[in-house]
């Protein structure tokens, strides 16, 4: 059975691919659920988050320092501070002034709020590719040898493990501290929150903060992997982490961490299938084949327009 | 003031944070490594100016919005003359100065000018088409580029594999783009507003992506060369006609002059832009026209009328996408090569951006707006570098001040006599 191993090689690159956009979902799913709106800036974040982790590396090791956990725990520290910071200012400029109005007005703002990020990175960092050694190289693998072989590199663990830690920590966060508590009673009727005393600007401030902090891991954990950042990668993998909360049902978290990592599995497949190049039009295709016959997503509740 | 203090000390902390690890840092690559460096001075004081607006602005916020509305107001349009210039009547008059100007002037002007020219009447008439579409119907199609895209290809790979000339390929361009935008259109304008956004721009993003990889058909990467210009009832605008052609200064007997080239692609792109503005401003006036802008006002109101949602949208979407095939044909004929590289989401943004400025549903509007969106970069050189960046920070802007657009349209209405 060789095939077996090929199948199992797909599955484990598909589920890294998978939780790195279950973790920028998240991000997406939050803002839908509380506000409603498509927060089209959200892959610059991460775009922004990898270039603060590339600045931390690349920062300490010219003073020599080279000890992996310290440059891993500088480059996640530092890309967590100022992509929270980014949060919460592009809710305060680009999003806040404009609460309540129709629906195509924010989502333009947010796509004006894209295209300046991304084009504020590269003007004040230029286009090329910036890339560095990897950090954790080796991996281990399983099978018996030539082409029948699953590889698992030590990095993809590191992916799985962090990204697990993340979603377990957000989801205790969710379900038993006093600001998820506010959250979850935001998403459910904002209006009825504001009148028991929750301060609904803080809460929905806090969720895009949220929202950009685990796509800052989400970033340290790509561009340390991959090793490769430039100033146009934020668009596509925002795409696909959208792409994945709506898989998973927008507005839910459950559902964009699922959401995730069948993307990521499906991805891995259907590039096997028809060819690398082709990885992004299975995403978008599943995109489109799952807002035609499911757009409740997998785990998402079938929304009721309001008049 | 005491007890804004924190919330000072916090947005001026803020700005720091958010400008210095971006702008003030670089990235740059010293050999194989990755070296960080302090950019220059100036950047750090200016983001220290900043923080240090940031900090008085919130500090004395209360103080500020006081004298914000103590002070006299600040010269604004007179009502009168804005809401004249909003008038249909008023905006019909201007458009028609425009397009005699529009006549005459290029028979005087550089070469270069009227090749600018050309490239501001395409983005014209992308920005029209699209204003259908967003503006009037109130969908926000974020892939619009992709009917672009099908429109030069279609062209593009017709006189290359048939060697069909412009005009047979012009009206089957705008054909297959319909026919895609109705494909397309048809599953997914049952979606609720945002979502059509995404799924739009994923399959502006598809088109261009099998463009991209459908080596054999589209030339890869490379894209389709050579394409033929138009030719006026068969006379070539080249120095020499090719075989069993004739060209024009031989036929009319006049001295070769390459600006006639010129003279002639941007004539038939004011005509392309005529014939748009003809359509959309008699279909404003149909029944079809009042239905889409009752349908971007209201669409449950619209069922409750017995119209149907699904019908007046995908009527919109094919025709917006219409327009953006006439608009590719003539661009790959204009640019005699096309390649997927011309169709990125950038472009979508670009045109958005025009409809979004100049004003959504007002056709002046949208022609000012593509106006000045394409002459400025062209005319400060410098300024074009920055020229998303900008675009990036206006839509924000007018999102926020003036969502309507610099010049909107009055929509018919009738007022009560006071």
């Amino acid at each position: 059975m060789p095939d077996i191993y090929h199948f199992f090689q797909m599955l484990v690159n598909g589920l890294n691919v998978g939780s790195t956009y279950a973790l920028i979902a998240i991000g997406y799913t939050m803002v839908y659920g509380i506000i409603g709106m498509i927060n089209f800036a959200h892959g610059e974040v991460y775009m922004i988050g990898s270039y603060i982790a590339f600045i931390a590396i690349a920062g300490l090791t010219m003073m020599g320092l080279d000890s992996v956990p310290l440059l891993m725990t500088a480059a996640f520290i530092a890309s967590i501070v100022v992509t929270s910071a980014y949060g919460y200012s592009i809710e305060r400029v680009a999003y806040r002034p404009l609460r309540g109005s129709n629906r195509l007005i924010p989502l333009i703002s947010a796509i004006g709020m894209s295209l300046f990020l991304q084009n504020l990175v590269l003007m004040s960092q230029d286009s090329k590719d910036k890339s560095i050694p990897n950090l954790i190289p080796g991996g281990f693998s399983f099978g018996p040898g030539g082409a029948q072989e699953v590889i698992v590199s030590y990095m993809q663990i590191v992916v799985f493990v962090v990204t697990v830690l993340a979603m377990w920590g957000l989801t205790l966060f969710i379900s038993r501290s006093r600001m998820g508590r506010a959250c979850r009673a935001c998403a459910e009727d904002m209006k009825m929150a504001n009148l028991l005393g929750i301060n609904t600007n803080n809460v929905i401030a806090l969720t895009f903060v949220i929202g950009a902090a685990l796509a800052a891991v989400a970033a340290v954990l790509i561009s340390m992997q991959y090793g490769v950042i430039n100033p146009n990668a934020g668009f596509m993998v925002g795409l696909k982490a959208f792409t994945a909360a709506v898989l998973g049902g927008i507005g839910s978290i459950p559902g964009a961490m699922l959401g995730g990592l069948v993307l990521g599995v499906a991805e891995a497949f259907g590039g096997d299938i028809f060819g690398d190049q082709y990885k992004d039009v299975v995403a978008f295709g599943l995109l489109v084949l799952v807002l035609l016959f499911r757009p409740s997503g997998i785990l998402g509740r079938p929304e009721v327009e309001k008049v | 003031m005491t007890r804004h203090l924190k919330s000072a000390l916090f947005s001026a902390l803020l700005v720091w944070a958010v400008a210095y690890p971006v702008l003030g840092l670089k990235l740059s690559i010293v050999g194989i490594g990755l070296e960080v460096h302090n950019s220059s001075p100036l950047t750090l004081a200016i983001i220290a100016i900043c923080s240090v607006l940031m900090f008085v602005r919130v500090l004395f916020s209360d103080q500020l919005s006081a004298a914000w509305k103590a002070s006299p107001n600040m010269p604004k349009v007179p009502a009168k003359a804005s809401n004249f210039l909003t008038l249909p009547s008023t905006q019909r008059w201007i458009i028609l100065g425009l397009v005699v100007v529009a006549l005459v002037w290029p028979f005087y002007g550089s070469r270069g000018a009227v090749d600018i020219a050309t490239l501001i009447l395409i983005y014209v008439m992308l920005g029209l088409g699209l204003n259908i579409v967003v503006g009037l119907a109130g969908l926000l199609d974020l892939g619009y580029v992709g009917f672009y895209a099908v429109g030069a290809y279609t062209y593009a790979m017709l006189s290359h594999y048939f060697g069909f000339s412009f005009w047979v390929c012009l009206p089957i361009a705008g054909l297959m783009a319909a026919t895609f935008g109705f494909l397309l259109g048809f599953p997914v304008l049952r979606l609720r507003g945002d979502y059509l956004a995404i799924v739009t721009l994923g399959f502006g993003e598809i088109i261009r992506l099998f463009l991209r990889n459908l080596t054999d058909i589209t030339g890869g990467p490379n894209g389709i060369s050579n394409i033929p210009k138009p030719t006026l009832f068969g006379l070539s605008f080249d120095r020499t006609a090719a075989e069993g052609m004739q060209t024009f200064h031989e036929y009319f007997g006049l001295e070769y002059n390459s600006i006639n080239k010129v003279i002639f692609l941007y004539l038939i792109a004011l005509v392309l832009v005529l014939i748009v503005l003809f359509v959309i401003n008699r279909l404003l006036r149909m029944p079809i026209g009042r239905a889409w802008e009752a349908l971007r006002e209201d669409e449950i109101a619209c069922r409750a009328l017995g119209l149907n949602p699904t019908i007046i949208k995908l009527s919109a979407f094919t025709l917006g996408a219409t327009f953006a095939g006439f608009a590719g044909s003539f661009f790959a004929a204009r640019q005699g090569l096309v390649t997927p590289e011309s169709f990125t989401f950038i472009e979508s943004a670009i045109i958005l951006a025009i409809v979004v400025l100049g004003g959504m549903g007002s056709q002046l509007g949208v022609i000012l707006a593509a106006i000045v969106m394409i002459l400025l970069p062209e005319m400060m050189r410098e300024f074009s570098e920055y020229r998303m960046l900008l675009f990036g920070a206006m839509m924000v802007l007018m999102m926020i001040w003036r969502p309507q657009g610099l010049l909107p349209m009055q929509r018919p209405h009738l007022e009560l006599r006071k």
